[in-house]
């Protein structure tokens, strides 16, 4: 279900050309706005309808299968955590969810420099960063040395 | 050319560089930076990392956790069921060293604010299936992209990347990649020391089953362009089980998953007589399988099989019974969030054609084949394993190395390694990211070098489409039909409209054979020269025209390798209409290819399947 862009909504800031993942929203050069130039490979992965401020983007079903007079519409608000959808049947009948997103502030993830350093013998070792704690259990498996030999 | 004159080279020196900014290129990038705090770490996406890859729109579930902490499973327990659903064919080392550490990766997304869901009783993850856990994943993809912006001494967005680079002295030695950007058509030159390549897997492989706008709406992301293998099969690297291409049942046009319906809601799926098939084929499927048709779970192609005889008797549609489930809100809340976190579209076809789930059943369907490496089917390159427990035959580099010095890979990247899925890409990113730091320490004395020669060829190589398009341009008054030049999507059109009819696509019920499989070739080879008289009229038309060279070369390594194993051993994926039956004393081995791109040669090889875990 390709995207399309509200002519009177969009003011042409460029954040949906920014983040699409396919590189298909791009900047009309007469209406110094934004529309999907590639709509057949457009995935309505809704990232560009979740970043647009103006809230100017929205879906239309792909038109080899999805009869008109539907939306499915999205807000999501980091501050609060959430993302809120709402679908609108074709019949009228509306249903709306609001799921968590994150449980943590955004920016909040510590650095991997900001663990002690390992020393240069770890480098040798199978284990990864933060193992064995972040495994949660004592060691990190291994296979004996016997299953190791051909098959 | 004095329209291109304007543009500049940018060259970006690098310890280690990771091409692709998806699941396992954030794990790469994150990892290479604990062990490797004064290196240079580049990571390069053509997109933008916060939404890039396979996971833009989020998942419902992650599929690869063991539980090893509360004694849910262990990983020689996951090796077997991966080995179970391959058919026997999988590297069992590779998968044994992911599933140790995979917990760990997901107890790091769960503290990074991950919302995993807990089950209310038990106080573990709520489990989905035996493998999977189900979680709140709409912004699943820019949590771990903010932990490799954090890691990564420089992200390039936007520089879609088309080659890697040579060693000048050492022919088998990778020394960086070459791109250019999307969005000013400067070229990029990348000199690494070591390089991770972790860009995806491939759809647009096979002629889709939606048409026209619906073509964007394939199972795997459309962006996703298989240049994993297209850059690795360039630089001359061995890439083994190229035709084991996966055949999704799925929600139909909307692609939605099956797996919380199936696992959790415990929904069941019939024939339109409301009959439950897949018994009725079993013992005809014993005949062509023998007994990996007793695997328990039933594997993931057996049970495509009964739904492709299903319909091929004429009782399809099949149908997925959500209204016999959705007993309660909260069921009806995971049926609904299992799609708008994950495939928004399925949401969409139920409100565009009145279907509450509540009270009518869903269509499913077999989609189009795709080809990658880290869902439920083992394309990839052939990669070193983990030093602790690899059998001697299966290492020579450094863990997660390829045949190339220098190169790494991981996540659709890596062979022979299925059922990995996002948590298991992060983590074979990580394990390639360590990899390539001690890599880096122990080949610090002798940097790779690159001459200028192979970079000017390149170069003149990647904008080649472009100078096409505006000398040809003027030939024709107007329009795309040209005598001299094709576009990208006529060339992809092309690319899945002949594997789509000779490698076994949805047009054969994935029937093919040797005389089809070599016709195919025939139309490749016709193919891949006209490549090179491809038009693109602007920046994005030139990324599209790199994604179709890359779909192409994994495509003719698709047809090879079909045609190299002669038995059929995933029925269900594809089918040898001359060679029906399953041959475990010929050909319970791995097939490989390597591809000298100077002689434009494939030189074929079996290689052996160990068996560590008993
Ligand atoms: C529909 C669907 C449902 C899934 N469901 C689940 C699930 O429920 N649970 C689960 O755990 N996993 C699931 N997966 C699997 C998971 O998404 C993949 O296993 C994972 O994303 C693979 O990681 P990767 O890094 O190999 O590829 P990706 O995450 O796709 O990353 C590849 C990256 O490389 C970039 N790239 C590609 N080509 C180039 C180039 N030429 N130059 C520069 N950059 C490039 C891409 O833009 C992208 O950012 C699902 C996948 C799909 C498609
Ligand atoms: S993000 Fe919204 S307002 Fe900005 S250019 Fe795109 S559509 Fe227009
Ligand atoms: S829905 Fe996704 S693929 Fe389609 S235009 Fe928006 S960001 Fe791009």
């Amino acid at each position: 279900m390709p995207t399309f862009v509200y002519m009177t909504r969009c003011d042409g800031c460029g954040q949906c050309v920014d983040i699409c993942p396919s590189d298909i929203m791009h900047i009309d050069r007469v209406y110094r706005r934004a529309y999907n130039i590639e709509p057949n490979f457009c995935w309505e992965c809704y990232s560009c309808v979740k970043a647009c401020p103006q809230h100017a983007i929205d879906v239309r079903g792909y038109a080899d299968f999805a009869p008109l007079n539907h939306k499915v519409t999205v807000l999501r608000d980091e501050a609060k955590g959430t993302v809120s959808w709402k679908i609108r049947y074709r019949d009228g009948r509306v249903k709306e969810f609001t799921f968590p997103i994150r449980t943590t502030p955004w920016g909040s993830i510590k650095p991997p420099t900001d663990y002690r350093a390992p020393d240069a013998a770890a480098l040798d070792s199978p284990m990864l960063a933060h193992e064995p704690e972040a495994l949660m259990i004592d060691t990190l498996p291994s296979l004996p040395p016997l299953a190791a030999a051909p098959g | 050319m004095g329209l291109f004159n304007a543009r500049r080279s940018h060259y970006v020196d690098t310890d280690i560089l990771v091409v692709g900014g998806g699941f396992a290129g954030c794990g790469a990038t994150y990892e290479a930076r604990y062990w490797g705090r004064d290196l240079k770490i580049t990571l390069v996406e053509k997109a933008n990392i916060e939404r890039s890859g396979a996971v833009a729109h989020g998942l419902s579930a992650i599929n690869c956790y063991m539980g090893m902490r509360w004694g849910e499973n262990q990983p020689d327990d996951f090796v077997r069921y991966a080995r179970g659903d391959l058919m026997g064919l999988v590297r069992e080392d590779l998968l044994f060293d992911i599933a140790r550490h995979v917990d760990a990766t997901v107890h790091k997304f769960e503290e990074w604010g991950l919302p995993i869901i807990q089950n209310p009783e038990t106080g573990h993850y709520q489990r989905e299936g035996k493998w999977q856990i189900m979680i709140h994943g709409e912004s699943y993809k820019p949590i771990i992209a903010e932990a490799a912006r954090k890691s990564a001494t420089q992200v390039f967005n936007h520089i879609m990347v088309t080659h890697l680079l040579m060693d000048s002295a050492r022919p088998n030695r990778v020394a960086g990649a070459v791109g250019f950007s999307v969005r000013d058509g400067d070229l990029y030159v990348f000199r690494a020391k070591a390089v991770i390549v972790a860009a995806g897997g491939g759809s647009h492989i096979f002629r889709p089953r939606s048409i026209g706008e619906g073509a964007g709406r394939t199972w795997y992301a459309p962006w996703s362009s298989a240049s994993a293998y297209g850059l690795l099969m360039e630089a001359g690297a061995q890439m083994i089980q190229m035709e084991n291409r996966i055949v999704l049942a799925r929600f139909k046009d909307g692609y939605g998953p099956v797996g919380a319906w199936f696992l959790l809601l415990k929904a069941f799926a019939t024939n339109a007589y409301g009959e439950d098939y897949e018994a009725a084929h079993l013992e005809k499927i014993k005949a062509m399988v023998g007994k990996y048709a007793e695997t328990t779970p039933m594997p993931t192609c057996l049970r495509n099989h009964a739904m492709l005889e299903e319909i091929k008797a004429g009782r399809g549609p099949i149908y997925m019974h959500t209204q016999e489930v959705l007993d309660t809100k909260e069921k009806e809340e995971i049926g609904w969030e299992d799609f708008l976190d994950m495939t928004v579209d399925q949401a969409v076809v139920w409100a565009s054609q009145n279907i509450d789930p509540k009270e009518q059943p869903s269509e499913l369907i077999t989609s189009e084949p795709y080809v990658m490496g880290s869902h439920a089917t083992c394309s990839g390159a052939w990669a070193s394993g983990p030093e602790d427990c690899a059998p001697a035959d299966y290492q020579w580099g450094y863990n997660r190395m390829t045949t190339v010095e220098g190169l790494f890979g991981a996540g659709d990247t890596i062979g022979g390694s299925a059922h990995k899925f996002s948590s298991g890409s992060f983590t074979e990113g990580r394990i390639a990211g360590k990899s390539a730091v001690k890599y880096v320490r122990d080949a610090a004395r002798n940097p790779p070098d690159v001459d200028e020669a192979q970079i000017k060829r390149i170069e003149a190589a990647v904008f080649r489409p472009l100078e096409h398009y505006r000398i040809y341009r003027n030939e024709i008054v107007a329009g795309s039909v040209s005598p001299s030049y094709i576009t990208p999507l006529q060339g992809l059109q092309r690319l899945e409209k002949l594997m789509d009819e000779y490698a076994g696509g949805i047009s054969t019920f994935y029937v093919t054979s040797e005389p089809m499989l070599k016709r195919g070739l025939e139309l490749m080879r016709m193919l891949r020269e006209d490549l090179d008289q491809l038009g693109a009229e602007d920046l994005h038309q030139l990324q599209r025209a790199w994604e179709l060279r890359h779909r192409a070369l994994t495509a003719e390594a698709v047809l090879r390798h079909t045609l190299y194993r002669p038995e059929t051993r995933w029925p269900g994926y594809y089918y040898r209409a001359d060679h029906p039956q399953l041959d475990d004393r010929e050909w319970h081995v791995f097939t490989a290819s390597q591809y000298d791109a100077r002689a434009d040669e494939w030189h074929m090889a079996k290689l052996p399947v160990y068996h560590i875990i008993t």
